[in-house]
């Protein structure tokens, strides 16, 4: 079944560069998602990204852009309504009204829509090498104001009545969170698809902390898993020509699942003395 | 006077048969996603709402490519992922990622078939159908069915209506109480998924949750009582969804000739303009009350 | 008013002047004066809804006083203040969060400041110190989420300190704990207070668990406030000035109990949750 061609050609030479960028990104944004609960963000804003570009797509110009300014103008949109609603509301209003502008875009579009149905589903073999130099230059931007942000969003998800009061500016670290995912979804969602760009930030997050509670030791692990996942996932969507995105969520869900098993069976087998722990599980 | 009215309805809209159903079919799932929504939004569950229409485009997209009318796949994969997360993480905190899982699982099964069915049937049109919605080209036999459907969780909602309620507001109260707080929530979100993949029927997966939030979160910003609440909540979904079919009616005259702009377009952006319009009432309202403590801080 | 202090100004760590809060026409605190001076040990009390939380918001300067002064070491209060440690009241947080107590200690030594830590080995030796004094070092590597009560505030208190602050702040720290965590960390925040000459400023509703380790007590009732030893404050005479409304006190086997009453205390009603029910709150 594997050929040589799966490393030699150029296009999938691509794939694998720009599908190992998403998954160190997805990995490192995933944590603070996970940590923060904002499942519904994180699921959110790329397929707000998405109408951007299909509207892209309709007016000829790089999706990559229409992504981006659609992902963090919703990212905006979001911190900014969410000041005084609960953010769930905002939230699903935003992606909504994100999307029904994309479907108008796609309505609109008189080819049949290639483009954006690829930006849904995730299209590994069409990545450009001016996309792959995209991709890696909003990742590396991506990644370095996160590592900025670090320490006082991990004060903040943990408790933002501490870092207000260590002076901290809370909904500065609010909003530039959001904006990091919104900028990382532009980034992951020509790769994987914006269906399951989300899928890509949760599971190996999602997993390892059910190996490990030391945060460095955590990022290690959802970094193996969703290295893992994005270059089994490639292999597999190579082989059958079936939607990357497919393959991503499966394997993800079975990492998840793993991970939970393994936590289960280390619980029973150590009986770790902490006095909740036999509570909870 | 006549130039007028066509202006607003282009000629021959009411004589359309599918217009017809559109707006009747329209107009019962918004106002029933209006007040399943206030609940909705009480309890916090956008999110959960949100995935389970999700789950049930994976449905559609299954029965489509086994050529059944996708509402029995929207139906049947929805209500099942509703008790899947209702099951799946019943301590709160677990809710988040337990339904991101769920959610990616969905996601990953609907791009796949979605992927198999333009494959296998050749019609590229099918992830626009599933996922952004077709209210004009609903088969009639449809119709009864949604409007049944409708009724039954109308029925329901008002049996359960005040021990949901409590349990909305306070499920450790309502446990005192006697109130089978599991079995209400279990229903509620079994309701909650009829109410979601019928109007993912109209609007698409992707948009349904529109419907279920938006109308519900302004009417909560206009009024603080549940009746009234419901009641708005219902008017401005219906009042949405009819203009939005009225618009995409007449889009066909719009450029570029001959496409409809989509009805899922018109009713979201509807939404969120009626949303920012009470917000900014709820705003003016507020800010009466407080302006005069506001002054004493900022002087401060 | 009923203000009682040796040591002016001078060397106090922390003076509020005649501060007073309002929001539109209510007045949530009023006159309240008070000198805090290093090492003291301050037991901030008062029913629930009587302006407690108010008075920290104004000291950690979360929210400007309508007038009046705050002063901390001789600077007016600002938020961000590194002389004053903070502990929350509770932690609200996953049991499968990936962070262990050591970390959310490390966080109370930068988790302010930009960018990643590059000190690696000089925080981490800190933060050991400071889990030892704590008596923290056994749970450290656990998940945070999964910890007491008693537990994480053991960590929150360890991670207020780490910044060497001169004045220690306390949200009803002990609200959420049973009877013997309750103890055990006052006993540790008194010693803390003693040994790095910290002031404390202890947030509750009920005084019996501080007794025997208040310097001071400040008893807030009706947006006033009333500061002195235990015994000067707790006597009907100031009590019911304070409240406006005839007050008892009542010693019971050490304890004190506030109930209102008109002639006689007896048939009175409590007015302060009291003696042995410190844990029922939650």
């Amino acid at each position: 079944m594997l050929d040589a061609g799966i490393f030699t050609q150029s296009f999938m030479i691509h794939a694998w560069i720009s599908g190992t960028i998403v998954a160190v990104l997805s990995c490192f944004v995933g944590f603070f998602v996970i940590v923060r609960r904002s499942s519904f963000v994180a699921h959110a804003l790329p397929e707000a990204g998405f109408a951007g570009g299909a509207g892209a797509v309709l007016f000829n110009i790089n999706p990559v852009y229409g992504l981006a300014a659609f992902a963090v103008g919703g990212a905006l949109l979001i911190g900014y309504l969410g000041k005084k609603e609960r953010n769930d509301v905002v939230t699903a209003l935003v992606l909504v009204t994100a999307l029904g502008t994309g479907a108008l875009f796609l309505g609109l579009t008189n080819k049949y829509a290639t483009g954006a149905y690829s930006l849904l589903f995730g299209q590994i073999v069409g990545v450009s090498s001016d996309q792959v130099f995209v991709t890696a230059v909003l990742g590396a931007v991506c990644l370095l104001f996160l590592a900025f942000l670090y320490r006082p969003l991990l004060l903040d998800s943990v408790s933002s009545e501490i870092a207000a009061v260590r002076g901290v500016p809370v909904r500065f670290i609010e909003v530039s969170f959001l904006i990091v995912v919104g900028l990382a979804a532009s980034v992951i969602v020509p790769v994987v698809g914006a269906l399951l760009c989300f899928s890509l930030l949760i599971c190996p997050n999602a997993a390892s902390v059910y190996i490990t509670s030391n945060p460095g030791k955590a990022l290690a692990f959802s970094l193996l898993f969703s290295l893992v996942d994005v270059w089994a996932s490639i292999v597999l969507a190579y082989m059958t020509g079936w939607p990357i995105g497919f393959f991503v969520s499966m394997i993800g869900a079975l990492l998840y699942a793993c991970a939970r098993i393994f936590h289960c069976i280390k619980i029973h087998a150590f009986k770790i003395k902490t006095t909740d722990c036999t509570v909870v599980y | 006077m006549r130039n007028i009215f066509n202006l607003i309805f282009a000629p021959g809209f009411f004589e359309n048969a599918q217009v017809i159903n559109a707006l009747l079919l329209g107009g019962v799932v918004a106002a029933i996603s209006g007040v399943v929504g206030v609940f909705v939004v009480i309890r916090g569950q956008s999110f959960a709402g949100h995935s389970i229409a999700d789950f049930g485009g994976a449905g559609a997209a299954v029965a489509f490519l086994l050529g059944i009318n996708t509402l029995w796949g929207f139906l049947g994969f929805g209500v099942l992922s509703a008790v899947g997360v209702e099951l799946m993480g019943r301590r709160a905190h677990e809710r988040d990622t337990a339904t991101g899982i769920v959610l990616s699982i969905a996601l990953g099964v609907e791009s796949l078939f979605l992927f198999l069915d333009t494959h296998y049937t050749g019609q590229s049109g099918a992830p626009m159908l599933i996922l952004f919605g077709s209210i004009f080209v609903i088969k009639p036999s449809t119709v009864p069915i949604v409007i049944g459907l409708t009724v039954m969780t109308a029925i329901i909602i008002c049996l359960i209506y005040r021990p949901l309620l409590l349990c909305s507001i306070d499920s450790d109260l309502a446990l005192t109480r006697g109130v089978p707080v599991r079995i209400v929530s279990l229903l509620f979100i079994i309701l909650l998924a009829l109410v979601v993949e019928e109007a993912s029927l109209i609007t698409g997966a992707l948009l349904s949750t529109a419907l279920l939030i938006g109308p519900a979160a302004t009417a909560m910003r206009l009024t603080h009582k549940m009746g009234p609440a419901m009641l708005c909540s219902s008017v401005l979904g219906m009042l949405a969804m009819w203009l939005g079919v009225v618009l995409a009616y007449d889009s066909y005259l719009w450029p570029p000739q001959g496409r409809g702009w989509p009805v899922s377009f018109f009713v979201c952006v509807l939404i969120l303009l009626f949303y920012l319009l009470g917000r900014m009432h709820g705003t003016i309202h507020r800010a009466d009350k407080v302006s005069q403590s506001a002054e004493v801080i900022t002087n401060a | 008013m009923m203000e009682k202090d040796q040591n002016k100004t001078s060397h106090a760590i922390l003076s509020i002047e005649n501060i007073k809060v309002q929001f539109g026409k209510r007045c949530i605190l009023k006159d309240v004066n008070i000198q805090v001076n290093p090492g003291e040990f301050i037991g901030l009390i008062g029913p629930n809804g009587v302006g407690k939380s108010t008075l920290l918001k104004v000291i950690l300067g979360l929210l400007a006083p309508t007038a009046g002064n705050v002063c901390i070491g001789g600077k007016t209060a600002r938020k961000g203040n590194r002389s004053i440690g903070y502990v929350p009241q509770k932690l609200y947080l996953d049991p499968q969060i990936p962070l262990r107590g050591r970390d959310l200690v490390a966080l109370g030594l930068d988790g302010h400041r930009w960018g990643i830590s590059l000190h690696a080995k000089e925080r981490k030796k800190r933060v050991d110190e400071m889990l030892e004094a704590v008596d923290a070092s056994r749970f450290a590597d656990s998940p945070v989420g999964l910890l007491s009560g008693g537990e994480q505030q053991r960590l929150l208190i360890a991670q207020a300190l780490l910044t060497e602050p001169k004045l220690l702040l306390l949200d009803e720290p002990l609200s959420n704990l049973d009877i013997k965590s309750a103890y055990e960390v006052v006993q540790l925040v008194s010693r803390i207070g003693h040994e790095k000459r910290v002031a404390v400023i202890l947030v509750a509703h009920d005084m019996n668990p501080l007794l025997g380790v208040m310097d001071r007590v400040l008893y807030l009732a009706d947006g006033k406030a009333a500061i002195g030893t235990v015994d000067d404050v707790f006597c009907s005479d100031v009590l019911s000035k304070l409240y406006g409304y005839p007050v008892e006190v009542l010693h019971v086997n050490g304890r004190i109990m506030v109930v209102g009453g008109n002639d006689s205390g007896m048939n009175g009603f409590p007015l302060e949750s009291n003696c042995c029910d410190s844990g029922a709150e939650s």
